[in-house]
Parts: structure tokens; C-alpha cells; sequence
């Protein structure tokens, strides 16, 4: 099935194995989602647990966390991930926190949904990639699946989890990723990357969207230059597998870390930090970023330019491998 | 002006022009016919515009498109009571076909937008209108500060804001509402209620019996309007902003029309809107009902109206055809993040020219091609 239908399945089958599910957002009811996402939630689960909430975006979390504390599980959708910043102090400064306010007597099992990245021409700030600025909020989790079996698994995961996690979606994989996902229960825990393929002399660092670019770089490499590059997804950056990276890079001494956001103090910068700090000795040459450039998510006319593509990646894997520029 | 605002503060909806534009049921408003006439023309210049770009959305050619059919008179009816000299106009995102009023250079923007050309997300000086705004609401306290910036020049302006009934729920109405009232800033807040914000319907937005009855929280006058009534806009329109410029403070403006398309080119309403809905009104069209208005002072015709359409179209084909061949260098991206580019962009826009195969050195002019 698709990413999106991965999604949509997961949706029905946590809320019929738990009561206690709620569904609401912009348009998620009636509508079933821009994206549809949540598709027959309304039909079968009826209008109290699955609600079209007004046009605000704070209010949506905000209530998250009220609902969470009184024993209920919401899955808020924020509709496009550039509306976050309507909602991020309810994000960063309350649901993140309430455990940790309330010394433990709240937790928030939240999971929002968003769609994330982009590479569809769409309009401003439907585009966004925001992922280290979630991470930057102490008490949230990062889940980026990259999969439609992963979407499966992780958003299980991710809605059972005690504490909020930011489940973020490839807009641009809702209907062009599509694989086997496993019919009845299916778990992939949270903080466990994924070896997507291995190889010898670099290792390929991504999330979401991404890890689709690093294995097409992966196949030219392998293909054109005869190099033997792994794909490590890091599925969930909050938190990270560290040991996955370690024992990569261990293996094949060289790395790049590719991610859409802009450069700067991205994520691919902590992944770049943590090998520096944990596997320096194994490193042959410096670690390589793959990523969009300090710039505002650009309009459709340029936006070819911006997100990573194969070729990019297999520059600065050639690079590192200390063959050409 | 006749308008009486403070009495006009109810919960009827405010009209000019009974609903089949057959008679008049209140005073006109106090312009020239003339400017009724440059009305009516942009209200088909908009419609025109509108049947555009969404074939051109169709064939790929333009992006996602949020279309202005229904809506006409509500903008073209409240730009003709503004100065475009002096006050601004801050669009949500249907607005810019019918803000002609402003100057050709806002369609002529508004295609290089819908291109997805970075030249597209201003409307060059000295146009008063704001860029569009995707981030629903965030455009409010926006033109707070315009028009707070405005009364500390001394100058006479207003600042004019659309939005719809469905941001009406973002913090940032409320926020800017309240801070308008304590200022007594000249902010004309227009919500423009068309019954729909992509699925969800008025009631699942607010319980309140109408949006201008928020008003009275904020200490300021709120009027409904019919907003397939043009003169009616002109009419209240011209009202809250004569109260503004003399220091009179906020209206809040609710138009009472509707959507009668999909939310955008990526939408479709058949999943959750009942046909009747839209059907009823069919016949209340802003267009025709003003045509019938003014053909009946002898003012509008077949054939003033088959030389508007013509007019509209060729308009719209002179700004598409100049957006499609408007080039742009592909690391245009780069232009206007800030006033001077960072070290580290300027290395990453050297990176790219030299994977593009172009010369390291953007230079100069190689930007977004504004102002050509």
C-alpha cells in the first residue's frame, strides 16, 4: 500500500484497539484530510472521536494536552507543517513540558501528524522541514518515516508512546512511496534505525524523504564508480541510534548525512557533532552534509534546486571517498 | 456619508440593491457612476481571471489556485471606497484578481505568483497592497501595525485586511482585534464570511450568531454586509473608513457571501458540501446583480459586457504570457534572505552556480528579475 494508506490503516486499527484514540484537526473529519489521511475515521469511529476542530492551530495542541492529562490518547493533524509556528507555543513550551511541570503526574501521549518536506511545487510554507526545531524542545520525540511499512509501525508506536512525539509525514511520499506493510500488528520501536543497505566504503545518513535520494545515490555509485555505499534511515532523531551510526561509520570510516532543512544548525549537524564525538578514530575523511541551502523553502519554479537530489549525494560521497570533486 | 455605522451594528445584513438587482433598498453610496462602472468591469475582469487560472492550474502550468468566483464584490466593492494613495490593502489569498483598483501591476504580480516565480511574492512600489498570505490570520496584526505606523506619521490612511471566516479562529484576529480597539487604530477588519473554510462549515466554526457580533468584545462596531451587493460594500466600506480617518477607530466588517467554487484547484467540495447549498446561491450572483442594477440606469449592456470580458481577457493573457516567459536564475533563491548574504550563503550559492555549470560570481542582476 501507499504511505498515505499506511497511515490511513494504522489510524483505524489504534483506534479500534483503543477507545481512548481521538482524531481531530483541520478538515480530518468530514473531509477525511486534505491528503486523506484520516479517511473513513469519521464514518466508522463517529463524530465524537474524530472532529473537525475550527481553523486554529493552538488550540489544537493546546487541547491535546488538556485531553492527554485527563487519560485520553489525541492524534492532532496539523494540516501543513509550516502552520506549526502557529501552534509552537502550545508545541515547545506545553506539550513538551507537561511531564516535566507537573514532576511527573501528567504525561502527554500525543502524537501530532504533519506532512513534512516537499519537492511538489506547492504554496508557501506547506513545504517546511522542521525537524530540529522539534528537537530543540526537550520531552518531544521526532518520528520521519521514510516507508509505508515504517509509517505502519512507527505510528503504532508512536500513538502507544507515553510521551508527545512530532510524527512527521513525507508530503511528497504520501502516494509515490508504496511497499509491503504487514496486515495485523506491526511495531517498529522508536530510537531503532534502519540499515537499508549495507556497504563498505561510505555510509549514507538520512531521514524521510531522503532516504529514497541516498539509495538512488547508493545504486549510481554502486552502478558508476564502483563504490559501496550504506543507507542508514534514522527513522526517529529524538531519540537517535546512536549505537546504528557508531557501528556504520565503524564500518565504513566515511559518512554524509543528507536532510532538506536548511544547513545550519540542521539535524544533519548533530548527526555530523555525534560521529565527531563517538567515532572520530574510525573516520578516514571528514564527514560530508547533503542538505537545502540558509534559505527560506524556495517557490515552485526553484524549488528543483533546493531539495537534495541523487546527484548531489553521490558528489559528496565521490568527495569523501577522495574521488574528484 | 448616509451609513450610520453604530446603527448599522446589528445582526441584519446590510444592502443596497435587493437581490436580484432590480431595485434599490437603500441609499447608494455616494460615488460617481463612473467608479460604479470601473466596479462592475473589475468584477468581470475577476471572473475572467479566475476561469484562467484554474485551466492553467489544469494544464500544469500555474500552481494551486484559490478561486474568487462568488466573491467579486467584496473586493472590487471595498477597493472602490479605499485611496489607493494612501491606504493599504493586506489580501488573504483570493483577493489580487479584483484588486485592480490598486494598479495593473497587482494581476500582472499575482500571475508571476501563480507561475511560481519568486517575483511573484511582491507587488512592486508603490502599490499599497500587502503579498498574499498563506498562513491564515498572521496578515491581521500585520496591518495593526501598518495603520498604528500610519497614525504616528500623521498620514491619512487606512489599513484594510482581509480574512476569512475560517481564520476568524486563529489567535491572531483576536489578538490584533483587541489591540486595534485600545489604539484606535484606522483598521478596517474584513471578514469575508463565504460559508466555508476548505470542509468545515460556519457552525463547526463559531457558535456566535454572526461575525461582526465579535466586535462588540473588542469595543469597536461590527456590521454584516451583503457581500454580493457591491454598492452595499462601497457603502460600509466607505463608512468605517471616514470613521477611521477622522479617529473614529476599527470597524469590524463582516461580508456575507459564498464560496461558490472548491477552496482551491486541489479541493473538491462534493465530499462534504450538499449540492443545494451552492445552488441557492446561484441566483444571487454579485455580477449579474449589479449588470441588472446598472443596465437599468442604462450605465451597463450586452455589449458593454462582451467588451469587458474581452478586455479582461486580454488583460490576463498580456500577465500570463509575460509570467511564462519571465526567466529566473535558478539560484534565485538566494536574492533577499537578507539585506547582504551571510558567508555561509554566499559559498553555497557559489556551490550550486558551479554545479549548474554558470559562472561562480552571481554578479549583479542575476536576481529575481523584479522590476522588469
Amino acid at each position: 500500500m501507499t504511505l498515505v494508506e499506511a497511515i490511513n490503516h494504522t489510524l483505524h486499527q489504534e483506534m479500534e484497539r483503543d477507545g481512548k484514540v481521538l482524531v481531530f484537526g483541520q478538515d480530518v473529519a468530514r473531509n477525511g484530510g486534505v491528503f486523506r489521511a484520516t479517511d473513513g475515521l469519521l464514518d466508522r469511529f463517529g463524530g465524537r472521536r474524530v472532529v473537525d476542530t475550527p481553523l486554529a492551530e493552538g488550540v489544537i495542541i493546546g487541547t491535546a494536552v488538556g485531553l492527554a492529562a485527563e487519560g485520553f490518547v489525541p492524534v492532532p493533524e496539523i494540516q501543513f507543517l509550516g502552520f506549526a509556528w502557529q501552534a509552537f507555543h502550545q508545541i515547545a513550551g506545553q506539550l513538551a513540558r507537561l511531564r516535566y511541570r507537573s514532576d511527573g503526574r501528567f504525561g502527554c501521549p500525543v502524537t501530532v501528524r504533519a506532512p513534512f518536506g516537499g519537492g511538489v511545487r506547492t504554496p508557501e510554507l506547506h513545504s517546511e522541514a522542521l525537524e530540529a526545531q522539534f528537537v530543540q524542545c526537550p520531552g518531544l520525540k521526532v518520528v520521519l518515516p521514510a516507508s509505508a511499512a515504517d509509517a505502519k509501525g512507527l505510528l503504532a508506536s508512536a500513538i502507544r508512546d507515553p510521551d508527545p512525539v512530532m510524527f512527521l509525514e513525507p508530503l511528497k511520499g504520501y502516494r509515490l512511496v508504496k511497499d509491503d506493510v504487514p496486515e495485523g500488528e506491526h511495531l517498529v520501536p522508536l530510537g531503532k534505525a534502519n540499515a537499508v543497505r549495507t556497504g563498505d566504503d561510505v555510509t549514507l545518513i538520512a531521514w524521510s524523504a531522503q532516504v529514497e535520494v541516498a539509495r538512488k545515490a547508493a545504486a549510481v555509485l554502486a552502478a558508476e564508480h564502483g563504490v559501496s555505499a550504506g543507507v542508514l534511515d534514522l527513522r526517529t532523531l529524538v531519540p537517535l541510534d546512536i549505537e546504528a551510526i557508531v557501528a556504520a561509520v565503524e564500518h565504513t570510516g566515511r559518512a554524509v548525512v543528507v536532510s532538506e532543512a536548511p544547513q545550519s544548525a540542521g539535524f544533519a549537524a548533530e548527526v555530523v557533532a555525534t560521529i565527531c564525538e563517538e567515532a572520530f578514530y574510525s573516520l578516514e575523511a571528514p564527514v560530508a552534509r547533503v542538505g537545502g541551502y540558509d534559505v527560506p523553502y524556495p517557490v515552485g519554479m526553484l524549488e528543483e534546486h533546493y531539495v537534495p537530489d541523487a546527484a548531489r549525494v553521490v558528489a559528496a560521497a565521490l568527495r569523501v571517498c577522495g574521488e574528484g570533486a | 456619508m448616509s451609513l450610520d455605522l453604530e446603527l448599522a451594528a446589528a445582526e441584519t445584513v446590510y444592502r443596497v440593491l435587493s437581490e436580484d438587482g432590480s431595485a434599490l433598498v437603500a441609499e447608494p453610496p455616494d460615488v460617481r457612476d463612473d467608479d460604479v462602472v470601473a466596479v462592475m468591469a473589475e468584477m468581470v475582469k475577476a471572473r475572467v481571471a479566475n476561469g484562467r487560472f484554474f485551466s492553467l492550474q489544469r494544464q500544469g502550468r500555474a500552481g494551486t489556485y484559490a478561486p474568487i468566483e462568488g466573491q467579486e464584490a467584496v473586493v472590487a466593492g471595498a477597493a472602490a471606497a479605499l485611496d489607493p494613495a494612501h491606504d493599504w490593502v493586506l489580501p488573504q489569498y483570493r483577493e489580487p484578481v479584483a484588486l485592480g483598483r490598486f494598479g495593473p501591476e497587482v494581476l500582472r504580480t499575482y500571475a508571476l505568483y501563480q507561475r511560481g516565480h519568486p517575483a511573484g511574492g511582491h507587488f512592486p512600489a508603490p502599490v499599497r497592497v500587502f503579498p498574499v498570505q498563506i498562513s491564515l490570520a498572521a496578515q491581521i496584526p500585520h496591518a495593526l501595525g501598518l495603520a498604528w505606523a500610519m497614525r504616528l506619521k500623521g498620514e491619512p490612511g487606512v489599513a484594510c485586511v482581509f480574512f476569512g471566516d475560517g481564520a476568524s479562529s486563529e489567535g491572531d484576529f483576536y489578538e490584533a482585534a483587541n489591540f486595534a480597539g485600545v489604539l484606535g487604530a484606522p483598521v478596517l477588519f474584513l471578514c469575508v464570511n463565504n460559508g466555508w473554510a476548505i470542509s468545515t462549515p460556519l457552525h463547526s466554526q463559531t457558535a456566535a450568531t454572526s461575525f461582526a457580533a465579535k466586535a462588540a468584545a473588542f469595543g469597536f462596531p461590527g456590521v454584516r454586509v451583503d457581500g454580493n451587493d457591491a454598492l452595499a460594500m462601497i457603502s460600509v466600506v466607505a463608512a468605517a473608513r471616514e470613521r477611521a480617518v477622522t479617529g473614529g477607530g476599527p470597524t469590524l466588517i463582516e461580508a456575507v457571501t459564498f464560496r461558490m467554487g472548491p477552496h482551491t484547484t486541489a479541493d473538491d467540495p462534493k465530499r462534504y458540501q450538499a449540492p443545494e447549498e451552492r445552488a441557492g446561491w446561484e441566483g444571487r450572483d454579485p455580477i449579474l446583480r449589479l449588470r441588472r442594477h446598472l443596465e437599468g440606469r442604462g450605465l451597463w449592456s450586452a455589449e458593454r459586457q462582451a467588451e469587458a470580458e474581452a478586455l479582461a481577457a486580454a488583460e490576463i493573457d498580456a500577465a500570463w504570457d509575460r509570467a511564462e516567459a519571465m526567466t529566473v536564475s535558478p539560484d534565485a533563491f538566494f536574492d533577499h534572505v537578507y539585506a547582504e548574504p551571510t558567508p555561509r550563503m554566499v559559498t553555497q550559492r557559489a556551490e550550486l552556480r558551479a554545479r549548474l555549470g554558470l559562472d561562480p560570481d552571481p554578479g549583479t542582476g542575476t536576481g529575481t528579475g523584479t522590476g522588469a
